[in-house]
């Protein structure tokens, strides 16, 4: 057993953590105006988001690459803001991370927005309220553990995330090896010690963020 | 002026036809179950649209299909009791009175909350949560929510229909006192003639989704209806 080396669960913790800021925000709003707004198109957009859920992973980074890489206008746009590529790099991990998690934020909160009485929202829009002010006094509250049980999901989601990321991201050591992806190369180099030390550590990680996520959800409401 | 409806609305199969002006005071909507008496509350406070016709309150237009105006249901001023308290549970009882306060200050907010709980006799519950209270505390907490905002309506949808007799009377006694203070014209809906002859100033009869008539307390006691 050679050395650990820890880059990668540390780039892996870095990666979940931005990966679900965002499915937080893209997924919670997503999920209110999916839940409580009916508009043409509403199907399809539900279809979508919740295609990672049932595409293959390295399907879903196949078309991943597609967007955002070099020649694509994604891509173009970011090098032209940033000065370098997206693919292959640290941040392209954290897309992979966040798209893969997506729906799995967006589909456990716009089932609890849904469950709220609606009854709740409207007593408070006659009492005055409305618009976001509505959103994060009643809904977002009322349906404050599920939406957490989203978030969590989505946070264990991308901390594990493979196949998107070693398709978009590739196996960089040191840069965009993350930590799923650093035991199948330990794996690969018969380096079973290191990789179950990996694994154990990536395991022990995900009980403990989730056994957090459960406490805090007893103490939500 | 105040509450004028010349509505028409439609839901499936169940057919709306409202054309009445509110009388000052405690007006009781009467009528049996299916009558349309919560569609037409729900109209008026905007939660609903009509399909046609105009809902107005003291020059102000709520509705009026023809203008295409719809003034939003936090736009309008408009106090409501629902049948169940509907406050929020993860807000104390103070909480959820100072949400419907219309001001802006924190400070104000908080001492016209305290003041509506003292009117409701709630003032021990003020730090505690909708749960722990009975269902008679919670209605009396919803009163105290929806007379927060200095509504220039006041909605109530048989709001004590879940309670006991003796909490019911009780509580009629608090509305009756609420209305009196406040001044405000008020629309009570119910199916119960206890309530209608201890509330009412007048009577707006629904049924079968006609609301329109309006008659005195004994009329609408009568043995039989003319009708």
């Amino acid at each position: 057993m050679s050395e650990v080396d820890w880059f990668p669960l540390l780039l892996s913790l870095r990666v979940a953590a931005i990966a679900t800021l965002i499915t937080t925000v893209v997924g919670v709003s997503g999920a209110y105006v999916l839940a409580r707004f009916t508009f043409p198109g509403r199907g399809l957009i539900e279809a979508i988001a919740s295609l990672p859920i049932v595409l293959p992973p390295t399907v879903l980074g196949y078309y991943l690459l597609v967007s955002i890489g070099r020649n694509s206008p994604l891509g173009r746009g970011y090098e032209a803001l940033f000065g370098r590529q997206l693919v292959f790099t640290w941040q392209a991990a954290v897309v992979a991370a966040a798209i893969a998690s997506l729906p799995y934020c967006l589909r456990t909160a716009t089932a609890a927005i849904s469950a709220i009485d609606a009854g709740y929202e409207e007593a408070a829009r006659v009492a005055g309220l409305h618009g976001t002010r509505l959103a994060f006094v009643v809904t977002l509250p009322m349906a404050g553990r599920g939406i957490i049980a989203g978030i969590s999901l989505a946070f264990a989601r991308a901390l594990g995330d493979f196949g998107t990321t070693i398709m978009v991201a590739g196996n960089i050591p040191g840069r965009t090896q993350t930590m799923p992806i650093a035991v199948y190369d330990r794996v690969q180099a018969f380096d079973y010690a290191t990789a179950g030390v990996l694994a154990a550590v990536l395991a022990g990680v995900a009980i403990v963020v989730l056994l957090g996520v459960r406490r805090l959800e007893r103490t939500a409401l | 002026m105040s509450l004028t409806v010349d509505v028409r609305a439609r839901v499936g199969e169940f057919h709306l036809d409202a054309r009445f002006t509110l009388p000052p005071g405690l007006t009781v909507l009467f009528g049996p179950s299916g009558a349309g008496k919560t569609r037409l509350l729900r109209l008026i406070a905007g939660l609903d649209t009509p399909r046609e016709g105009r809902i107005g309150l003291d020059g102000a237009v709520f509705d009026d299909v023809v203008g295409k105006v719809h003034r939003p249901v936090h736009d309008r001023r408009i106090g409501m009791v629902f049948q169940q308290p509907y406050l929020l549970p993860h807000r104390t009882v103070l909480a959820n009175v100072a949400l419907a306060v219309r001001d802006t200050d924190r400070t104000t907010r908080r001492d016209r909350a305290h003041a509506l709980l003292e009117r409701t006799d709630t003032t021990a519950f003020a730090a505690r949560r909708p749960g722990q209270l009975s269902g008679g505390q919670r209605q009396r907490v919803a009163l105290a929510r929806a007379l927060a905002g200095e509504p220039r309506l006041l909605l109530l949808d048989e709001p004590f229909n879940a309670l006991d007799h003796p909490v019911r009377r009780q509580l009629r006694g608090l509305v009756r006192d609420l209305v009196d203070r406040a001044g405000v014209p008020t629309l009570f809906v119910t199916h119960d003639t206890d309530e209608l002859a201890a509330l009412a100033d007048s009577v707006l009869h629904a049924d079968q989704g006609r609301i329109g008539d309006i008659t005195d307390v004994a009329t609408a006691l009568g043995p039989v209806p003319d009708r």
